[in-house]
């Protein structure tokens, strides 16, 4: 396309000045609050106890969940594109349900399942805690990261075909070392994505972890949680620190990704 | 021993890719299944690597039946179309895999790797990825990686179908060579019929999920079974029942009771070969393969009126007494009339 130089430069001005507006001004105005008074009022809210508290939930979540949604995404991906069923359709469906429906619903879905006179009460009458504790925050937060794995890797695997599998099993290889020498290492930048992706979604989890944790301080009360929770109490300055600290965890997955993937290139 | 295959039946849908097919590959040979896009020829190989179920047949593979075999147990080294290279590994890895798979030891795996590294030519880019070679080079790394394990049969789906036509050619008078020295029993499937005579010893036609014909290509061109045999291995002339090839079709400035009057459209030169191309009275189009010194002789132009005589005909419906069996029938001195061409003039 040989676009004039004058509508060329529109175009640019036009797309950065709608991402500078809407995600570059906000977060640089966490940076600027969170610093205006100083590297000290920031440092305390997260060096708390309920904010160190919240931090290590997160991570615990993050730590849970990604590899269970990972071990599922690539085997229903497989499942998907391998296998032709007639099925297919509906599990498609089925995992876009957490794209699909709101946070807030799954938060009070399970909530019902797991509350008082749901399917699920008898195990809380066994001593088995689920709402207003870490079980349920996991529930929730595999939940609402479900998809992610799912639908990066199913268009690799579409596209990698299955000559290379086909390959491998006339050369003597069985299912699972033909999945770990050969499909597995064809699909890793997709299901990296995903990963990524999904750490990004749990970490940032608000509304299904609120309404099944309860937010309690220093107990069940993730970053996010923790983030509205001290701007609730107006201390802003703690607010603005926790964010930052949840934009820079992203940030690392995102870099450590980059690094792995130009490791690799090299 | 060698491989056959009995009753193959399989269908994909409403469409039958394979109809009851037999073939017999003789132990050492090297044979290809020749037919066009959708005649069941891949589906066969396939079927034989145990890559494709069969609903029902049995295939068979140095005498052991081998139809419920998955395909790691079966023996067959197997090269697709397009090289099914494991791109995340160097042309040695590749080569190696197998290998790898039987637990070789290092010290082994490597001093084979090379020396079919050197088979194939490509000892010097051991270290490279599938991605850094040419079309052809991975293909030669595939086949490499297929013999490798030394496998009981070689099984090839259109190997040089994605190259182009230069390499094609050398790649294939490569694989003849290879074969020689290897007898390894060998399978290619490939939908030109040039390529096929060219490279093996027998061919079995295919068309529709059936076998039309299986002999060597000597045998296919002189004495096809059918129609469709005939045209398929080589170009040829309808005329009315009979089917003529070109070089059999003779040129003549002269009517007499056994030629056809035709209008010179074309004369197309081919090197060494001339294409000549007539409409006759009834409108049929057909075309003579001259040498350059018979068009010299005849001084045939385009637009002039020529006549047609052809001196080997076949017939394959019941219709023409004289050949049942589709048996080619001179058309020389005694009873030219059984043939069926009328004199147009």
């Amino acid at each position: 396309m040989t676009a004039n130089p004058a509508s060329r430069w529109g175009l640019r001005v036009l797309g950065l000045g709608y991402l500078t507006m809407l995600l570059l001004i906000p977060l640089v105005m966490i940076f600027y609050k969170t610093f205006e008074d100083g590297i000290g009022p920031p440092l305390d809210a997260i060096t708390s106890p309920d904010g160190l508290h919240a931090l290590k939930l997160s991570l615990l979540m993050v730590a849970i969940s990604v590899p269970l949604n990972t071990i599922f995404g690539i085997g229903c991906a497989l499942l998907l594109v391998r296998h032709k069923s007639k099925l297919n359709p509906v599990i498609d469906a089925v995992i876009n349900l957490p794209f699909a429906v709101s946070p807030v619903v799954i938060g009070l879905s399970l909530f019902l399942l797991y509350g008082t006179d749901g399917w699920f009460a008898f195990l809380g009458e066994e001593g088995i805690k689920i709402l207003f504790s870490v079980p349920g925050m996991v529930l929730a937060s595999i939940f609402v990261s479900l998809p992610f794995v799912v639908r990066e890797t199913v268009p690799v695997l579409q596209e990698i075909g299955t000559d290379q599998e086909q390959a491998a099993s006339t050369l003597g290889a069985n299912g699972w070392q033909t999945f770990w020498k050969v499909t597995l290492p064809s699909i890793r930048w997709g299901v990296a994505y995903g990963v990524v992706l999904t750490t990004a979604r749990v970490l940032g989890e608000f509304g299904a972890v609120t309404i099944v944790s309860g937010s309690i301080s220093g107990q069940t009360q993730t970053l996010p949680l923790f983030v509205e929770k001290q701007y609730q109490n107006f201390n802003q300055t703690g607010a603005y620190g926790a964010s930052l600290v949840l934009a820079l965890l992203a940030l690392v997955t995102l870099l450590a990704m980059n690094l792995l993937k130009r490791k690799e290139d090299a | 021993m060698g491989i056959s295959v009995e009753g193959a039946n399989k269908r994909f849908g409403d469409f039958q890719a394979l109809n009851d097919v037999a073939i017999e590959v003789p132990d050492g040979s090297l044979t290809a299944l020749l037919g066009p896009s959708g005649s069941g020829k891949s589906t066969l190989l396939r079927a034989i690597a145990g890559l494709e179920d069969l609903d029902s047949g049995q295939v068979t593979i140095n005498g052991e039946d081998a139809t419920r075999k998955p395909p790691q147990q079966r023996g067959v080294g197997f090269v697709f179309q397009h090289y099914a290279a494991f791109k995340h590994m160097t042309v040695y890895d590749n080569v190696a895999f197998g290998l790898k798979i039987r637990k070789w030891k290092k010290p082994e795996t490597s001093k084979r790797v090379h020396e079919l590294l050197q088979l194939v030519q490509l000892d010097g880019l051991a270290g490279r990825f599938p991605s850094q070679l040419s079309g052809g080079q991975r293909q030669r790394m595939a086949l490499a990686r297929a013999l490798a394990v030394e496998p009981q049969v070689l099984l090839l789906d259109e190997p040089f179908g994605a190259l182009d036509a230069k390499v094609r050619k050398d790649l294939r008078t490569w694989l003849r060579r290879l074969h020689d020295e290897m007898h390894v029993t060998t399978i290619f499937v490939t939908h030109d019929q040039e390529e096929a005579m060219d490279v093996a010893d027998q061919l079995v036609v295919m068309n529709e999920g059936q076998v039309e014909q299986t002999g060597s290509a000597d045998e296919l061109y002189e004495h096809p079974a059918n129609e469709f045999v005939m045209s398929f291995v080589g170009e040829v002339n309808r005329l009315g029942d009979d089917f003529v090839r070109p070089h059999d079709m003779e040129i003549v400035l002269d009517a007499d009771d056994r030629t056809q009057e035709g209008l010179v459209q074309r004369i197309v030169t081919l090197g060494f070969e001339v294409r000549v191309e007539l409409v006759l009275s009834d409108g049929t189009e057909v075309w003579a393969q001259l040498t350059r010194a018979e068009l010299q002789r005849l001084e045939l132009r385009e637009g002039q009126i020529a006549y047609l005589r052809p001196i080997q005909a076949k017939s394959f419906n019941g219709s023409s007494p004289s050949n049942p069996d589709g048996a080619s029938t001179p058309l020389g001195s005694q009873d030219g009339g059984d043939a069926g061409l009328p004199a147009a003039v």
